[in-house]
């Protein structure tokens, strides 16, 4: 099949349009600006709508209209725009409805500056917005899974009537790598009987809502939601694992920095200490399983991300206590290297040893 | 094979298209590659760099810190990056902006006037494209041929009048660095060294 050069921004865009996303609402914001250039153009051409907001909450109320009405619908922005739509996010997973939001990381906090980052792994995995809620979150680490992911993110949002976050960094946004994109696909879309489309063929109204004055009936809510994340963790953790077998120095990282870890397994492999690493694909659900099995063998494990250490923290507590999880990081839109990952993780081998 | 080649210099002096140019032409060849832009945040005369990797092995990490090849452009790139390269790496360096030699000793240097070389061919726009001519010949990281094809996607298509000029400017760069190699046997295995 012919491979195409694609930038990352604009393969979340021809992903979506591919996954049948026939709507995006949006406002620019550097580095993902890209995106809803390419959308601009792509989105007249298999008859969908592009529509420029005026502003972030805007765009994503115009997504929760349209996530209502039963469309395949996306936004997409970067660290300081997607603060600004918490408030439509939570109201989007408190009525329960599909769609897909893209957070292209920039360095924080405040305005911080355009340079890649992971710093907003507590917002999309913690929360965010208010209230008990969750999404689903998917770390593409190159050009070809982002296409991927996005179908994925679609298929999920709507399995589960939940909104679904795909995160990449600058890096991954603005880098050109092949592709393979095939035919477009022919989609059969699930039917939502749930849709607010009119009562035509129907005798009840559809009726999508977050406000429950009524504790006891937002509680029967909340434990829905909460019986629908249990599901989510049982059945879609996903990961990618790297010279793991046999590893006895285990390394963690996502997106971007994933495969700068990989390059350092490598690295240290070479230099005969038997290193792997576990690459979250889904963010939330956290994928534990592969990190306890590996801890039956692991003697320590190093966490790398481009923030001050946050998914570090799930790692500790899916081990919960049982091996060393040491970190590493880099902050402020800088990026990490494969030398430095190595040395950090050799530091902690000779310490072991 | 795995060329990681870092391609810098000021803003409209065509750095990330010559580097897309080799991302394209290697990936027509069935090689794997990944292209990593960085620019300040002026387009125009701010500092402009690519990294492009070029590899038979799928890539792991597509940044280009310690790059096999230095292509630069102007006098900061070559201040900036010249200690970055590996050793035994390759620096080629425009001449026509340039003037001091490269510091380093153990790495192979080439220096190419590409401004005067790209104006002789109708449009100093193409003198990124010399370097990537001469890069070409001496790596055989893609063909000559593969690069030539791929200005028909690089260049969008109210450029497509300075192909013929981009193609004259690739040919001459390969022209240049394989007659100075053929004279000084100088990309072989030994560390060599062509300045003005």
């Amino acid at each position: 099949m012919d491979k195409v050069l694609m930038e990352g921004n604009a393969a979340f865009g021809e992903g979506a349009v591919r996954a049948g996303c026939r709507f995006f609402f949006g406002y620019p914001i550097t580095p993902q600006s890209e995106l809803p250039h390419y959308l601009a153009r792509r989105m007249p051409e298999v008859g969908g709508v592009y529509l420029q907001a005026e502003s972030e909450v805007a765009a994503i109320n115009m997504v929760y209209g349209a996530a209502a009405a039963g469309a395949r619908v996306m936004t997409a922005s970067s660290s300081p725009g997607i603060s600004l739509m918490q408030e439509g996010i939570s109201y989007i997973a408190g009525a329960e409805l599909p769609a897909v939001i893209v957070n292209i990381m920039r360095g924080g906090p405040g305005l911080g500056n355009i340079a890649p980052s992971q710093s907003d792994y507590f917002q999309v995995v913690k929360g965010g917005g208010h209230g008990d809620y969750r999404l689903l979150v998917l770390a593409p680490s190159s050009v070809q899974e982002i296409i991927d992911l996005m179908a994925v993110a679609f298929e999920l949002a709507d399995k589960y009537r939940n909104p679904t976050m795909v995160v990449g960094d600058g890096v991954l946004g603005q880098m050109m790598e092949p592709v393979e994109l095939g035919p477009m696909p022919d989609l059969v879309l699930p039917a939502k009987a749930w849709a607010t489309t009119g009562t035509a063929g129907r005798n009840t109204r559809n009726i999508v809502n977050s406000l429950y004055i009524q504790p006891e009936e937002l509680e029967k809510v909340n434990l829905r939601l909460q019986a629908k994340y249990s599901q989510m963790a049982k059945e879609e953790k996903r990961w990618e694992e790297y010279r793991l077998d046999d590893a006895a120095l285990v390394l963690l990282a996502f997106g971007m920095v994933a495969r700068i870890a990989k390059a350092a397994v490598d690295k240290l492999r070479a230099a005969g200490i038997p290193a792997g690493l576990i690459r979250p694909i889904t963010l939330y659900p956290f994928p534990d399983i592969p990190v306890t099995q590996a801890a039956e063998r692991a003697k320590a494990f190093l966490v790398v991300e481009m923030n001050a250490g946050q998914m570090v923290e799930d790692v500790r507590l899916a081990l919960c206590g049982q091996r060393p999880v040491h970190f590493y990081g880099r902050t402020g839109g800088v990026l990490t290297s494969v030398a430095e990952v190595t040395g950090a993780a050799k530091e902690i081998w000779e310490v072991i040893e | 094979m795995l060329e990681e080649v870092l391609f810098a210099g000021f803003g409209g002096q065509g750095i990330l298209s010559s580097g897309m140019l080799l991302a394209y032409a290697a990936m027509a060849e069935g090689l794997h590659v990944a292209w990593v832009p960085s620019y300040g945040p002026e387009m125009r005369g701010g500092t402009a760099n690519c990294g492009v990797t070029v590899s038979d092995l799928p890539i792991s990490s597509p940044l280009v810190a310690e790059p096999t090849t230095l292509i630069a452009m102007n006098r900061p790139s070559l201040d900036r990056f010249e200690g970055d390269v590996v050793p035994g790496g390759l620096v080629l360096y425009n001449a026509s902006l340039i003037d001091r030699e490269v510091l380093r000793t153990d790495v192979r240097v080439l220096a190419v006037k590409a401004n005067e070389e790209a104006e002789r061919l109708g449009s100093v726009r193409v003198a990124t494209n010399v370097m990537l001519g001469a890069f070409l010949a001496i790596t055989g990281a893609a063909s000559l041929r593969s690069a030539a094809e791929a200005l028909q996607k690089v260049l969008p298509p109210h450029r497509h009048s300075l192909i013929p000029a981009n193609e004259r400017a690739l040919e001459a760069g390969a022209r240049i660095a394989s007659r100075i190699s053929s004279k000084l046997g100088l990309w072989g295995p030994g560390i060599g060294s062509v300045q003005p």
